[in-house]
């Protein structure tokens, strides 16, 4: 890998210090963990003049309890994340992906944020200069032809975060904090269906926190497909949230990553509600995952894999919340 | 362009003038000539780098020097004392969990910091704990057993 090159670090004290410094400098990115985007800038991904550390920011890096939920600095490494009790508790599924992430020591420093503002993957984009310039460069960067569908006018790169999923299925928002304030939005409109501009953050926007709330109704998990059991981004993952109402399903969320240029909440469960979970309903499951999969030859394994495993994974979170709960 | 780095390595606090963009594995084989972190995948992917900070274990290969600014770093350097070799380190020798010998500061590093936190672990917690580390020579079942006689030795050995 290349040295990394030359630029300025910043490390401020406050969110809002943060946000200024990035809007004072034009070619400025975040860093949080790193894990991703230092081997990113040394394969010439990127290449920034000036960095802004996040890791010196203590309101960044807690977790707080209200009545309703937790709001999650984004700071907070996902090591912390996937043992918190409270999570662990009441929120498996945010537990159970912030663990699924890469590998134990990515995570004692990687944060959630930067595993929600994670870039988007492909098996052409995450190379070399040399590798990458030995195909003319892709879309992505530096080129213009998208090399996994090359008559698109699109970036079919994947969103490979393990933890939107999760947040999606069980109800957070997120809490961005701009110029001119902070807002909050729905954790699905963070993203957009686009391989090159996936995030709906302005460039002044920095996400702080997360607040997820609490709904003990539910019960919930995630599960990824990769290749290094211990260390992988997904191939596929899979969130899912079951409500029970006594003999019949209350209600049913799922949504998946790595399989799309964004995570998803799948569409058409509603049906599903008030009818026991038999053989019908777990066809429907399998049904509307296929019919929101999106996988394509982004990854070195073949994408109809990707596609097959992706339902598979569904029915089985869902029968075994089904049968828990 | 270089700032002011200030932390505590191997239990000696020091001020150095670091460059912005230097990574800690840099940091620590090139400036301090601590060449014990070894440099393997260069990306993340093999734990080779694994250094303890504030007890934690993190990959030195990414993450930036200032980033651990204030911070407690420890290295293979610092395990073992006059008295002799830290229990770890012992135990991988009888164990004979160390072959070629270039995962094995990452090794340590990864499993001290499992002890740290969790003092008595089942195997299963060992290769969850590890699970970030590649060793191309001993096929994992001799580091398992170093790190497991390891967790049974009394703490001051």
């Amino acid at each position: 890998m290349n040295a990394l090159p030359d630029f300025r670090l910043f490390r401020p004290a406050s969110a809002g210090e943060a946000v200024r410094l990035n809007t004072a400098h034009a070619s400025s990115r975040f860093i949080a963990g790193g894990t991703d985007l230092l081997p990113n800038i040394r394969r010439g991904l990127f290449n920034p003049a000036v960095l802004i550390d996040l890791g010196g920011i203590p309101e960044m890096a807690t977790i707080t309890e209200s009545a309703d939920g937790l709001r999650i600095g984004a700071g907070v490494t996902l090591a912390k994340l996937a043992v918190d009790p409270r999570v662990v508790a009441r929120l498996p599924a945010l537990a159970q992906a912030a663990l699924a992430v890469a590998g134990p020591t990515h995570r004692q420093s990687a944060t959630l944020g930067g595993n929600l503002c994670l870039d988007t993957r492909c098996r052409y984009y995450n190379q070399s200069e040399f590798w990458r310039d030995s195909i003319h460069h892709c879309l992505k960067l530096d080129g213009d032809t998208c090399r996994v569908a090359v008559k698109s006018k699109r970036c079919y790169a994947a969103f490979s975060g393990d933890v939107a999923p999760a947040l999606i299925v069980l109800g957070a928002e997120v809490e961005v904090l701009g110029e001119k304030g902070a807002r909050r939005l729905a954790i699905a409109d963070l993203y957009a269906d686009d391989g090159m501009a996936w995030l709906t953050l302005k460039p002044d926007e920095l996400l702080v926190a997360v607040h997820v709330p609490f709904d003990d109704a539910w019960t919930s998990a995630y599960e990824k497909m990769r290749i290094r059991g211990s260390i992988d981004f997904p191939l596929a993952g899979v969130s899912v949230a079951l409500r029970r109402d006594g003999a019949n399903i209350g209600g049913l969320r799922i949504a998946c990553t790595g399989v799309a240029s964004r995570p998803f909440a799948v569409d058409g469960l509603d049906v599903i509600a008030g009818k026991l979970f038999d053989a019908a309903a777990q066809t429907i499951v399998a049904e509307c995952v296929d019919l929101a999969n999106r996988s394509m030859k982004t990854t070195l394994v073949d994408a109809l894999f990707r596609r097959n495993v992706t339902p598979v994974l569904a029915r089985r979170l869902a029968q075994r919340l089904w049968n828990g709960a | 362009m270089k700032s002011l780095l200030c932390l505590t390595v191997n239990g000696r606090q020091r001020e150095d003038a670091v460059a912005e963009n230097m990574l800690l594995i840099d940091y620590l084989r090139e400036q301090l000539g601590l060449t014990g972190t070894k440099q393997g995948c260069d990306g993340g992917e093999c734990g080779a780098c694994t250094v303890l900070v504030d007890d934690k274990p993190r990959l030195a290969c990414c993450t930036l020097a200032h980033g651990v600014a204030g911070c407690r770093i420890e290295t293979i350097e610092g395990c073992a004392s006059t008295d002799g070799l830290s229990r770890l380190q012992r135990a991988f020798h009888e164990h004979l969990g160390t072959q070629c010998g270039f995962c094995t500061p990452g090794m340590i590093m990864a499993a001290e910091g499992l002890l740290r936190a969790n003092p008595h672990p089942d195997q299963a917690e060992i290769r969850a704990a590890l699970g970030g580390n590649l060793c191309r020579c001993t096929g994992y079942v001799k580091i398992i057993e170093s790190v497991e006689a390891a967790a049974s030795m009394p703490e001051a050995a």
